[in-house]
C-alpha cells in the first residue's frame, strides 16, 4: 500500500447467488481526494460504495483500509470513520436536530448541542433544527442527511447519487457543501453519479465503472479530454455503451 | 344495573371486574414479553424455518381460544403432564390460556409493523455507525406505533374471550369469575339485564384502555 492511500482494493469480487456484480482488480482510493465514480444503472457504483462502508464483506479479495486489510469482520471504530450519504434520505421520526445528532447517539456522545447547531447553520437549515424530519421537502431532507453524517465528522465519506432527485438549486448547494467539507477539512470523498458534468465539476479523479468492472480511472481533465478507453470516449460524449 | 352495582362498591362485581383486569393483564404482559421479541426476530432476521414458524402464527391468530382451553385443560388435569402444578380453575391457569391465545397475535402484529418499515432504513442507520443492536431497536422505534397496535389486538383478543376461561377457570365464583363468563351465567339464569349491564362494563374497560392507547399513539406521532 502506497503512502497517501486511504483504500486498497485488490481482486475484489462480489458475487449474488450465480450473479458477478462487481470485479475490481485494482484500485486505490488517497486522502484528501475527491474521486468520482460514474456509470449506467446497475455497473455496481453502489455495490461498491456498500463494500467501501464495510456494510457487507467482498465475496472475494480484500479491501485495504488505512493499510488493514479486511475481509469479514470489521471493527466498529474502524467502520464508524467512514459514512455514507445515499439517494433516498430515510430519516427517522423525530426533529430535525434529532435525526443530525443521531449518528452522535450511536456513539454515546452527549455534547453535541453545539456541534448539531455548526452542522445544521453549514447545510443552511439553522431554522428548521426543531421541525419534524417528516415535513421537509426532497432537498431539505437530503441537507439534513448530510448533516448527520458530516457531523460525525468522517474521515471517508460516501455519496451514492445524493443529488439524483433534487432541482438545480438543491443540486449546486450540496456540491458546494461537499467540495467546502473536502477542501477545508481533507475528507476523502467517494462521489457516485450518473451526471457526468457534476463528476467533472467536483472530482479530482473520476473512474468509469461498466458491469461490474472498472474500465478506466484517471485525473478529471485526462479522463474527459484523453480516454484512453473508447467505452470512456463514448461514455463521456454521451453516447450508449452499455 | 351494573354500573349502579360497580359504582356503588358492590364487592362482588368489583371483584369480577379486578379478576378480568388481572388475568387479562397479566396474560397481555406475558405476551408481550415474549411476543414482541418474536416479531422482531421475524421481522429483521432470514433464518431456516422462519417461514414455517410464520404459518404457525398465522394460524395461532385464527385458532378458537375454545380449542385452546381444551389443550390447557389437559395439560393441567390431574392426569396432564402438568396436573402437579395444581393449577386447574386457577387464575393461574386462565392467565396460561390467555397468553397462548394472545401471543400469535401480539407476536404477528408486531412483525408486520417491523416489515412495514422502509428495509433500506437498516442499511441507512448501519452506514452511520450503528452496531447490529442499536439498527434493530432503531427499527423497532420506528414501529412503535404499529407494535401498539399488536398490543391493543392482544389485549383486544383476551378480554372478550370466554371459551378457554370458562374451560381452565371453571367459573368459580369468588376465585375464577371473570366478566364474560358472568355474563355466560347470568344469561343462562335468564337475568338478560344484568348479562347486558356486565357486556357494557366490559366494553367501558376496553373503551378506555383503547381511548388511553390512542392518546399516548396520538401523542408519539405529533412528536
Amino acid at each position: 500500500m502506497n503512502a497517501g492511500e486511504v483504500f486498497r482494493l485488490e481482486q475484489v469480487r462480489k458475487v449474488y447467488g450465480q450473479r458477478e456484480v462487481l470485479a475490481i482488480e485494482e484500485l486505490a482510493i488517497f486522502q484528501g481526494e475527491i474521486l468520482g465514480l460514474v456509470g449506467p444503472s446497475g455497473a455496481g457504483k453502489s455495490t461498491l460504495l456498500r463494500l467501501l462502508n464495510f456494510l457487507e464483506p467482498p465475496t472475494f479479495g480484500r479491501i485495504y483500509f488505512q493499510g488493514v486489510g479486511y475481509n469479514g469482520h470489521v471493527p466498529l471504530p474502524v467502520r464508524r470513520r467512514i459514512t455514507t450519504v445515499f439517494q433516498r434520505p430515510l430519516l427517522l421520526e423525530g426533529t430535525v436536530a434529532y435525526n443530525v445528532a443521531y449518528g452522535l447517539h450511536l456513539r454515546g456522545r452527549r455534547d453535541f448541542r453545539e456541534r448539531v447547531a455548526e452542522i445544521l447553520e453549514r447545510v443552511g437549515l439553522s431554522a428548521l433544527a426543531g421541525e419534524r424530519a417528516h415535513t421537509l421537502s426532497g432537498g431539505e431532507a437530503q441537507r439534513v442527511a448530510l448533516a448527520r453524517a458530516l457531523v460525525l465528522e468522517p474521515e471517508v465519506l460516501l455519496l451514492d447519487e445524493p443529488t439524483a432527485n433534487l432541482d438545480p438549486y438543491h443540486i449546486a448547494l450540496l456540491e458546494e457543501i461537499v467540495c467546502r467539507q473536502n477542501r477545508e477539512r481533507g475528507t476523502t470523498i467517494v462521489w457516485v453519479t450518473h451526471n457526468v458534468f457534476q463528476a467533472r465539476r467536483v472530482a479530482h479523479r473520476v473512474g468509469l465503472l461498466l458491469s461490474g468492472q472498472l474500465v478506466e480511472i484517471a485525473e478529471t481533465e485526462a479522463f474527459f479530454e484523453r480516454p484512453r478507453d473508447p467505452r470512456t470516449a463514448a461514455f463521456v460524449r454521451g453516447e450508449m455503451v452499455y | 344495573m351494573a354500573l349502579q352495582r360497580l359504582f356503588t362498591g358492590d364487592p362482588e362485581l368489583l371483584g369480577i371486574v379486578l379478576l378480568s383486569l388481572r388475568v387479562s393483564g397479566t396474560a397481555l404482559l406475558l405476551s408481550t414479553l415474549l411476543g414482541i421479541p418474536l416479531g422482531v426476530v421475524l421481522g429483521l432476521k432470514r433464518f431456516l424455518g422462519r417461514r414455517a414458524v410464520i404459518a404457525l402464527l398465522y394460524t395461532g391468530m385464527g385458532f378458537p381460544p375454545v380449542v385452546v382451553g381444551l389443550v390447557v385443560y389437559l395439560l393441567l388435569s390431574h392426569s396432564g403432564p402438568l396436573g402437579s402444578l395444581g393449577w386447574l380453575f386457577t387464575p393461574k391457569a386462565m392467565v396460561l390460556a390467555q397468553t397462548i391465545i394472545a401471543l400469535p397475535v401480539v407476536a404477528g402484529f408486531t412483525m408486520a409493523a417491523i416489515l412495514g418499515v422502509e428495509p433500506a432504513l437498516r442499511t441507512q442507520i448501519l452506514a452511520l455507525g450503528a452496531t447490529d443492536w442499536q439498527a434493530a431497536w432503531t427499527v423497532v422505534r420506528q414501529a412503535h406505533t404499529g407494535i401498539v397496535v399488536a398490543l391493543v389486538a392482544g389485549f383486544g383478543s383476551i378480554i372478550s374471550e370466554v371459551g378457554a376461561v370458562m374451560l381452565v377457570g371453571g367459573n368459580i365464583a369468588g376465585s375464577t369469575r371473570v366478566l364474560t363468563t358472568a355474563i355466560v351465567l347470568e344469561t343462562r339464569r335468564g337475568n338478560f339485564e344484568l348479562g347486558l349491564a356486565l357486556g357494557l362494563v366490559l366494553l367501558l374497560i376496553a373503551l378506555l384502555l383503547n381511548g388511553l392507547v390512542l392518546w399516548l399513539q396520538g401523542r408519539s406521532i405529533e412528536r
